[in-house]
């Protein structure tokens, strides 16, 4: 009897230990994309739920590992991997050519369908994308529904309108922003299902034709090609044995053409997949585009400095010549503006006001960057009046001038000199803070390098490609900047 | 009749009274000395005759023009101060963005609504009279001291009134351009204009004022033609001061 006690604490002994030093699997996702994928668990938001997760355990009791989830925004999951932040990235990530140039990439576990969603009143005008000729259609960027979409535009006259994230193109649709949405089917009935749990009045459909078909896979480093090889064993096995199945049926995603799919992994018939472009094919193509949304970041700082110029001066004089309530409510205005991120300023302005006022994604980017700028111009110009000697303002006054002429002939030409430099490095850093922008939809330069560097799988060329754009646009302005400042400070 | 009457003028910077009632007057045509050491109350008495500083006491009277005790008004309602008075500071203060010419237009174009042909014109000829006019397009930081003091002298004729104002104006001047200053001042007394210029310069009063008036703790305590004063002053006040600023 106490020779087998002792056999049963060494057992349990041995037992608990090789659970402690069993390898961990870590495995990156982005909780943020959320159900059916990831997303964190409602009972125990540190713990996370979601198919994948599922998958992601699988593979992990395959390999003999404890899966340990590392978040990472979807967009970074390739650019993560490959850097070794977690050894398998999921959640959606789309099976491409260059996705199988730049990594090593396991067998596609499953089949989603691009889909079109329309409002309801459009369902029978808007089936296909040949019906969406000059029409504004949204997606998530960076994604196979987004290249379609820029496909599109030339050949159909579609208008592609890019969001950071995959539930604020069917709000803006319903909202009459967008006239439709093309995403994976997943996402498009995880979004309606979401409005009919709100009791949403406003609504959209699903149209059932599938604009195109395309896989989700596991993305590994390119160097870790003999794990890839135990993962697709694992997702083979679990393929035949039902368990992949079991997970998916569980998720409400299993579905016909997962079955179809399985069949031809068991029988590893390959998938189609078109060659990867090249990187220089690539460039080439993609130049165009990036000195657009050059011009579309320049347009929109130029706007944007101009609101900021014109508001800060009047915040500046109101701050230096008002009464006490004038000074208090500017004196709130610029804090709370400092106060608070930008990027939430552009997400009020854009979503939050969209009950009351519905702005075009461009001109809430420039209203948003030029009051937030306005805030910080306002304290340079209102630190410039305020430099300059009160016996300039006296020898004004004694010449017989006003107030506002002493402003304008005397005080503000001479506190200008004292604000151009600054204003001018304002501008420089407004140039490369109006990347934020791309958060409501607007594809300015560094959105457009992101898209570039996904679609070829590498940062390096697009990197480098958008650095000489905003050098080329920043160190003029930074010259000049400097020039300015050695010329008033002879003077 | 005097241009300027200043009676029982008291000012006070805080709780510190500066001017315990000063009275004295300038004529048409005259230069008048006030004369005091650093700290008498000249600068706050030439402040306050241009309404750059209120007074709590007593009067202050050009032409026609009247300022009374209390809040310094409104510029609406200083027009015809600016127009009769005119000060130029002890540092020129001329407007760094402005070329000389423009320092000058500046006032009569936006004050006076003088059209700019007709104050480019004005402007030049107060330049040229104060011996200035080549260093008409020349910004400020690129006069010299004593030139910059003229454009200033000129600016505050361009509104043409009947008193000018001067804080301190030997200041910054060699000997040469101090007397050039003297006889430009006397220039200006003869075209019948009475000026007040606030100074410790005993020898500058000696040379070309007419009158002298000595501050001393807030007060006029003492008063009389120039040489007089200068050469048997009478107060101790004046005394001290003529025996400091000739021991410097």
């Amino acid at each position: 009897m106490r020779r087998s006690l002792l056999a049963l604490t060494c057992s349990c002994i041995a037992v608990g230990a090789a659970a402690a030093q069993r390898p961990v699997l870590r495995w990156g996702g982005d909780a943020e994309g959320g159900a059916p994928y990831v997303e964190a668990d409602p009972a125990d938001p540190s713990r996370v739920r979601g198919y994948d997760v599922e998958v992601a355990e699988l593979i992990a009791r395959g390999l003999g590992r404890t899966p340990r989830f590392v978040q990472v925004a979807w967009a970074q999951i390739e650019a993560s991997v490959e850097r070794g932040d977690f050894d398998i990235g999921m959640s959606g990530v789309e099976d491409r050519p260059a996705l199988r140039e730049r990594h090593a990439v396991s067998i596609p576990y499953f089949e989603f369908r691009e889909v079109l969603a329309v409002r309801v009143a459009d369902s029978a005008r808007f089936r296909t994308l040949e019906d969406l000729r000059g029409k504004r259609v949204g997606t998530l960027g960076s994604t196979g529904a987004y290249q379609i979409l820029i496909d599109s535009r030339g050949a159909l006259g579609v208008v592609p309108i890019s969001y950071d994230d995959d539930v604020h193109p069917y709000t803006d649709l319903v909202a009459g922003r967008l006239d439709a949405v093309l995403l994976d089917h997943i996402i498009a009935e995880r979004s309606l299902r979401r409005l009919l749990r709100e009791r949403s009045a406003a609504r959209f459909v699903i149209q059932p034709a599938a604009i195109a078909t395309g896989h989700y896979v596991i993305v590994l480093a390119k160097s870790d090609g003999p794990l890839r090889d135990s993962v697709d064993l694992i997702l083979r096995g679990a393929m035949g044995d039902g368990s992949l199945e079991r997970i998916f049926r569980e998720w409400s995603v299993w579905d016909q053409s997962q079955a179809g799919l399985f069949e031809r992994v068991r029988r590893a018939v390959p998938l189609a997949v078109a060659p990867p472009p090249s990187v220089s094919g690539s460039t080439a193509t993609y130049i165009p585009a990036l000195l657009r949304a050059a011009l579309v970041t320049l347009a929109l700082s130029a706007l944007a400095m101009l609101l900021a110029v014109i508001v800060g001066a009047a915040i500046a004089a109101g701050r230096v010549y008002g009464g006490t309530f004038t000074r208090a409510l500017l004196t709130a205005y610029v804090e709370i503006v400092r106060g608070t991120p930008v990027l939430l300023q552009l997400f009020v302005l854009y979503y939050g006001l969209s009950a009351m006022v519905r702005l075009p994604a461009f001109a809430a980017a420039v209203i948003g960057l030029g009051l937030n700028y306005a805030a910080y111009e306002s304290e340079i110009y209102r630190g410039a009046l305020q430099a300059v000697a009160r016996s300039q303002l006296e020898a004004a006054r004694t010449l017989g001038l006003g107030e506002w002429q002493i402003l304008r002939l005397v005080r503000g030409p001479q506190a200008l000199r004292l604000a151009l430099a600054p204003m001018t490095n304002d501008f420089v850093a407004l140039l490369k803070d109006s990347s934020l922008v791309s958060v409501i939809t607007v594809v300015e330069l560094t959105k457009q390098t992101s898209i570039y560097a996904t679609n070829i799988g590498s940062w390096v060329v697009p990197g480098i490609l958008c650095a000489i754009v905003y050098l080329a646009m920043s160190l003029p302005l930074a010259r000049f900047a400097r020039r300015l400042e050695r010329h008033w400070s002879i003077a | 009749m005097a241009t300027l009457l200043v009676q029982d003028l008291h000012a006070r910077h805080g709780d510190r009274e500066i001017l315990c009632g000063v009275t004295f007057d300038v004529a048409p045509g005259e230069i008048v000395a006030l004369m005091g050491t650093s700290g008498a109350g000249k600068s706050t008495a030439l402040r306050a005759l241009v309404a750059l500083q209120p007074f709590t006491r007593g009067s202050v009277a050009i032409g026609d023009v009247a300022l009374r005790p209390g809040r310094i008004p409104a510029e609406r309602f200083l027009h015809g101060l600016r127009r009769s008075i005119g000060l130029v500071f002890q540092a020129p203060s001329l407007f760094p963005h402005l070329t000389a010419v423009d320092n000058v237009t500046l006032a009569p174009i936006h004050a006076l609504h003088v059209s700019r042909d007709d104050a480019e014109r004005r402007a030049e000829e107060l330049l040229a009279e104060l011996g200035i006019a080549p260093r008409a397009h020349a910004y400020p930081h690129e006069l010299s001291g004593g030139e910059a003091q003229r454009v200033a002298i000129a600016r505050a004729l361009a509104l043409d009134p009947t008193v000018l104002l001067l804080d301190e104006p030997t200041a910054a001047l060699d000997p040469a351009r101090r007397t050039a200053l003297g006889q430009t001042l006397r220039q200006l007394a003869r075209e019948g204009r009475g000026l007040l210029v606030a100074t410790h310069d005993v020898d500058f009063a000696g040379a070309f004022t007419d009158r002298v008036a000595v501050l001393a703790e807030g007060r006029i305590v003492e008063e009389g033609e120039s040489p007089a004063v200068l050469g048997s002053p009478k107060h101790e006040a004046t005394r001290k001061l003529l025996h400091h600023e000739r021991s410097i």
